[in-house]
């Protein structure tokens, strides 16, 4: 028996480190550790109050933890502690090699400006400054999530559910970000919107080789996009391991629970 | 000759938490190999436990003790033991799956589907579709469906589907569930053909079939899995 590690030697992009964060007496995470490699795809499950957006906020950085630590791999091969990232290096990961998609679109876009500067603001935060290249960029990524050029102009206010969120996800994804942490992507969406937008993160993180860490508590959408899945309750992680040994196989009476409620489809 | 596949004492159980914790057993004592080249039937009766270990050997589903050996890239890997990306690497370039039902991708074109495999494994897009072409038009799947998702296709369409795009890749290790249960004669033609075509390529190949016909013409060995089962096991405890 050979151990693949020596075999397929490839660095993590994000590794968390028995990460915890306690409010008081109340531990809403306790003694998180998993690695991130790229093009990797992890989902985080669990029900509301299990501690999983705790966990999210915590690898984004947006959250300092109680306990433990965060590294990540930044573009120049250099890995970093995040808690020592200053706050204007934090602000760039995020506008360079990080994307977050949050459930609420509002929340992630700026819905009183057209769709084409809410792609292109992006580029212009990371220094470019060609209007036509900008607004070329911005049009092709709109074709790509499959917003119709017509609406360029058009502020995300008058769009559609579905369609703010695939904006979203192109505003994101601009700049080639190699992590992009997704919120309960599909929460908010009918389910015939959910399916297409599912199918078009899908591709796209085929295409791109993202690294995804996305928290949902629908085990349909952890089979679709996701490689890994972590089952979360009070706090901890309880179960993970490939999703589709998890989901067919689980061990855990809360992780069964959870795969026998799913509805046949 | 060196086995692909070397599985020694495997177990398996399920435990029922919602159930009161009952268990479950499975089977035990899962000990076969297969060589190169070689396709190895699984038999036994429903409920033997020839589906579970099947997933056993994809990694799809836990075993409690034993060991599944992988010839992965020239080295014997543990799959029982391995973590999950060595798992995904070694079902992108070592173990395909063909399984009883095509899990259809939404909005996904039929060609798509099928080359998908190709693509991920780093051939260009259009010699992926290309052979894919091949392989639906040998499956009988007319050029007009090949744009269409295969989620509006009758079941042996799917499953004709499923078999094109488990058989497109060029992996060491294939695994078969029931792929001939829906076809009519010309289909299971086909798929005997392609088996045995695999065959010469050196393929290792682990097969459920029901249809006595079909499992003569490509099974070079059984494995009677009614000594692992369940059922025997609860008698020799007694």
């Amino acid at each position: 028996m050979v151990d693949l590690d020596t075999l397929e030697n490839d660095q993590p992009l994000l590794v968390a480190e028995s990460l915890s964060k306690s409010y008081g007496r109340i531990a809403a995470c306790r003694d998180v550790s998993f690695a991130l490699y790229p093009g990797e795809v992890l989902a985080i499950v669990g029900e509301s109050g299990s501690g999983k957006s705790t966990l999210l906020q915590m690898l984004s950085g947006q959250l300092t933890p109680s306990a433990g630590q965060v590294s990540y791999r930044m573009r120049d091969g250099v890995t970093r502690d995040l808690t020592t990232l200053g706050e204007a290096e934090r602000r760039f990961l995020f506008r360079t090699d990080w994307g977050y998609v949050h459930q609420d679109p509002a929340q992630g876009l700026r819905m009183a400006v057209s769709a084409g500067a809410n792609v292109g603001e992006r580029l212009m935060a990371v220094g470019w400054n060609h209007y036509g290249r900008i607004r070329d960029t911005s049009s092709d990524w709109l074709t790509r999530v499959e917003i119709d050029i017509a609406r360029i102009d058009d502020a995300p206010r008058t769009y559609s559910g579905g369609m703010r969120q695939r904006l979203q996800i192109a505003r994101n994804l601009v700049t080639e970000p190699r992590l992009v942490f997704m919120d309960e992507p599909t929460g908010g969406l009918d389910v015939s919107v959910q399916a297409r937008l599912l199918d078009l993160v899908r591709s796209l993180v085929a295409e791109l080789h993202l690294a995804v860490i996305i928290v949902t508590h629908d085990l349909a959408v952890a089979r679709l996009l996701s490689h890994r899945v972590m089952v979360m309750k009070g706090g901890r992680v309880i179960e993970t391991g490939l999703t589709d040994q998890v989901l067919d196989d689980p061990r855990e009476p809360y992780t069964q629970l959870l795969v026998s409620s799913i509805l046949p489809p | 000759m060196t086995a692909m596949i070397d599985v020694t004492d495997a177990k398996k159980t399920f435990t029922m938490h919602l159930q009161g914790g009952i268990e479950l057993p499975v089977v035990r004592g899962v000990t076969f190999h297969v060589n190169p080249g070689e396709c190895v039937v699984l038999s036994g009766p429903s409920g033997a436990g020839k589906s579970s270990i099947l997933k056993m050997i994809f990694g799809n589903y836990r075993c409690d003790s034993g060991r599944i050996g992988i010839r992965h890239r020239g080295a014997l890997i543990d799959l029982a033991t391995a973590e999950p990306r060595q798992v995904l690497n070694i079902r992108r370039s070592t173990i395909g799956y063909v399984s009883q039902f095509l899990r259809a991708v939404p909005r996904v074109a039929t060609i798509d589907v099928v080359a998908e495999p190709l693509i991920v494994n780093g051939l260009a897009r259009s010699d992926a579709q290309q052979r894919a072409g091949e392989l639906l038009h040998r499956l009988n799947i007319p050029e007009r469906l090949w744009q269409l998702p295969p989620a509006t296709f009758s079941g042996g369409e799917q499953q004709r589907v499923n078999i094109a795009r488990g058989f497109i890749s060029d992996l060491p290790i294939l695994l078969l569930d029931e792929p001939t249960a829906s076809l009519d004669a010309a289909n299971r033609a086909v798929v005997v053909e392609l088996v045995a075509e695999k065959k010469r390529q050196g393929v290792a190949m682990v097969a459920i079939v029901h249809d006595d016909e079909i499992r003569h013409l490509i099974a070079d060995r059984i494995v009677d899995v009614t000594s692992f089962a369940a059922a025997a096991w609860r008698k020799t405890r007694k």
